[in-house]
């Protein structure tokens, strides 16, 4: 009973780190149809971004109980400065381009971003710790966790029910709803989709830098921190389907249960399973659980 | 003076200076291998280029302190020419041939990773090229294959695990039920973990095994790994987690009261120690992979080298920078004793070789001794001690040191046999 829990526990910790990585993935891919490989890349400078800023406050005297906030705002700064200008500044001209074209025009952004954090930052380690111990540890039977877990999970339904009210309660939500839908007709309704591009880009970019600056209490902030993130992304993306936000939430459920299940009961699977997982979704259905369906154009 | 009378004296000058200088004159390129960029950068990889840089001014300029104090290697300059080890096996394969065949270097030393070990070894006998891991870990290079051109200067992970047993048992008097493990998913980790593993089943007979985890390597989130070691209640718990990794798993660990339930083994604990000084609480075992860092002897080579680095670079040396000043060293001391077998004349990398297997040299972490893997393969002493902060600074205390034929295989046997045979001689 004692490991069923910690299965359920870890699991939605782990989905919760999951989701906010890679909310914004399929949210830049549902309007844009972009697969954003630079997502890694805002992941990496949101944490850096709230690594360093933090630390700086908190050396300077700043109550830690702020360093929440401080989080948020570093992942905000990060993204408004630096997505906007790889939006307006490359990408808007590779729209006419194929997919696979924008694919690799994002992956070499990535690369030479990775670059750009070293020559910022260096490749020594950055850390806050500070956030991960300040609100204490709660004990569930025998296991302790700290409470910044919740904050993680919070932040998740935060971030997926903001974004649902936000495309379904908000006139720019439900444009890009239109955008989605239909680039062309938008288009010709009078939708500025230039607009809309730039909004998706910058707040699916935020999402990940938020999911950066929230992890990186946890763990020492290095270059190549974006890779993995990425990956697993990529595969929580692709359960949930391309561009779905229900998609997303139910595939990192599933990726992160399962991972939890293995580690628990079958270490040497751990590795495996989360790909088993997206084999077998794919092999029922191709285009993942929650696929949007397309108007045919003729 | 007219030009012609300085064009006589100069010639004269010519003629009559000592030929074996000159022909020593001709540099040595050394390709010099290590991460750069990526998690392993900061905690290896640039403390080693670190290293590297301070040993190749300081040999080129006779700075270093007896028996070192001939100029280069034997003479010789020594060029050193970079190469970031990140990236997956096959680029450093590639990297490697780049090294040998298209710059020419006279011979490479490098390697952190152990999977890049095993993957270059193979290409460095193919293309006779004289190549010394200076970092590397498993044991498994010279037990699967005897290698002509290939050396490695420092221990294996069987010393780390083998040393790591005998310390835990000494700490707890014996009095250990179960233990658990925590190790990245690929060579270093499994190696260790197995060798660990069989060690403390031969030291404290009917041990239990409670789990064994070996999550991706750089996964970063370890909820669940801590979970389920937490859960075991081991009394032990061994991890041989690096890099990021490792910083990772001591903030993750923590908070979950992981270090106070159980005692935690880290083997290479010692490059995070200073910058996590306070969130290691007092008695985690610290290893350094050999008597490296504070574990290092106070000799005139350990006093230079550990003052030259900290005064440059504001840091102590770490385990990694030690490595490779002592490949370095003990490549120096093979290369000047072939070229005095050859009448000082430089010597062929076939003399080189001769004069490396079964070398004993000396190192800033004391005696190292080429005397397995068929003489190519170091073996040093270790040693072991647990956290302690004094005035907000990490120290280690209750230091035990385990000397080399303890906790090395005798040549010839593989560590997993050695230990099966209860580590007889």
């Amino acid at each position: 009973m004692e490991q069923l829990l910690a299965v359920l526990i870890d699991g939605i910790i782990y989905s919760s780190w999951l989701f906010i990585a890679a909310v914004g993935l399929t949210l830049i891919y549902g309007v844009m149809k972009i697969v954003n490989v630079t997502h890694g890349s805002f992941y990496a400078l949101g944490a850096y971004a709230a690594a360093s800023i933090t630390g700086a406050l908190l050396a300077k005297g700043m109550p830690p109980s702020l360093s929440y906030a401080v989080l948020l705002g570093s992942a905000l700064l990060v993204s408004v400065i630096v997505a906007p200008l790889i939006e307006r500044g490359i990408l808007r001209f590779m729209y006419a381009k194929d997919e696979v074209v924008i694919l690799l025009i994002t992956y070499a952004l990535f690369l030479i971003l990775e670059d750009v954090i070293k020559m910022i930052w260096g490749v020594n380690p950055y850390f806050i710790a500070e956030p991960y111990g300040l609100l204490g540890s709660f004990d569930v039977l025998d296991l302790t966790y700290p409470y910044y877990n919740l904050i993680l999970v919070g932040v998740a339904i935060a971030c997926g029910a903001g974004l649902a009210w936000m495309l379904g309660s908000t006139r720019t939500g439900k444009l890009l709803v239109a955008v989605i839908h239909d680039t062309e007709v938008s288009r010709a309704m009078g939708i500025n989709v230039d607009r809309m591009y730039l909004y998706t880009f910058t707040f699916g970019s935020l999402l990940a830098a938020i999911g950066g600056a929230f992890t990186a209490p946890t763990v020492s902030v290095v270059p190549a921190l974006g890779v993995e993130v990425i990956v697993l992304s990529f595969a929580v993306v692709v359960i949930g389907g391309l561009g779905s936000l229900p998609g997303a939430a139910l595939g990192a459920v599933m990726v992160g249960l399962v991972r939890s299940a293995a580690i628990h009961y079958l270490p040497q699977a751990e590795l495996f399973v989360i790909y088993l997982v997206m084999a077998m979704v794919l092999a029922f259905r191709p285009r993942g659980l929650f696929s949007i369906a397309e108007a045919r154009k003729i | 003076m007219h030009f012609a009378n300085k064009l006589v004296i100069a010639m004269t000058a010519a003629a009559f200076a000592p030929a074996a200088p000159l022909a020593q004159e001709a540099p040595l390129k050394i390709g010099v291998v290590t991460f750069l960029s990526g998690p392993a950068a900061s905690p290896f990889g640039v403390p080693a280029r670190n290293a590297a840089e301070i040993m190749v001014e300081m040999l080129n300029g006779t700075k270093v302190p007896a028996p070192y104090a001939a100029r280069g290697f034997g003479g010789a300059a020594l060029q050193m020419q970079l190469v970031d080890e990140s990236g997956p096996a096959t680029t450093q394969v590639t990297e490697f041939r780049n090294l040998a065949q298209r710059d020419n270097v006279d011979m490479v030393i490098g390697y952190v990773s152990s999977g890049n070990c095993l993957a270059v070894a193979p290409v460095a006998e193919e293309l006779k090229k004289l190549t010394v891991f200076f970092d590397c870990g498993t044991p498994r290079i010279f037990e699967e294959k005897s290698y002509k051109y290939v050396f490695r200067t420092a221990s294996t992970a069987t010393m780390d695990s083998v040393g790591a047993a005998l310390y835990v048992k000494e700490l707890k008097a014996g009095k250990i039920k179960s233990i658990a493990g925590v190790n990245q998913n690929y060579a270093w980790g499994q190696d260790s973990w197995v060798d660990f593993e069989a060690s403390m089943k031969q030291l404290t007979p009917g041990v239990q095994v409670a789990t064994s985890q070996m999550p991706k390597l750089f996964a970063g989130q370890y909820n669940a790994e801590i979970s389920t070691v937490l859960g075991a209640k081991a009394d032990v718990v061994h991890s041989s987690f690096w890099d990021g990794d490792l910083e990772a798993f001591i903030l993750q660990a923590g908070p979950r009261g992981l270090f106070k339930r159980s005692t935690v083994i880290l083997t290479t604990g010692e490059t995070a120690m200073y910058k996590l000084a306070e969130h290691i609480p007092d008695g985690v075992v610290i290893g350094a992979r050999g008597p490296y860092g504070p574990y290092a002897p106070d000799n005139e080579l350990n006093r230079w080298f550990s003052k030259t680095f900290a005064d440059r670079y504001g840091v102590p040396p770490n385990y990694a920078a030690y490595q490779m000043a002592q490949a370095i060293l003990g490549t120096k001391a093979a290369w000047e004793k072939a070229q005095s077998a050859n009448g000082g004349n430089r010597p062929s990398t076939d003399q080189v070789i001769a004069a490396f297997e079964r070398l004993t040299f000396e190192s800033p972490a004391g005696k190292v001794e080429m005397v397995i893997g068929a003489g190519h393969q170091a073996i040093t002493e270790t040693a072991y001690g647990v956290s302690k902060l004094v005035k907000g600074k990490m120290t280690v205390a209750n230091v035990k040191r385990y000397p080399a034929t303890m906790v090395n295989p005798p040549d010839g046997v593989k560590a997993a046999d050695w230990i099966a045979n209860g580590f007889k001689k």
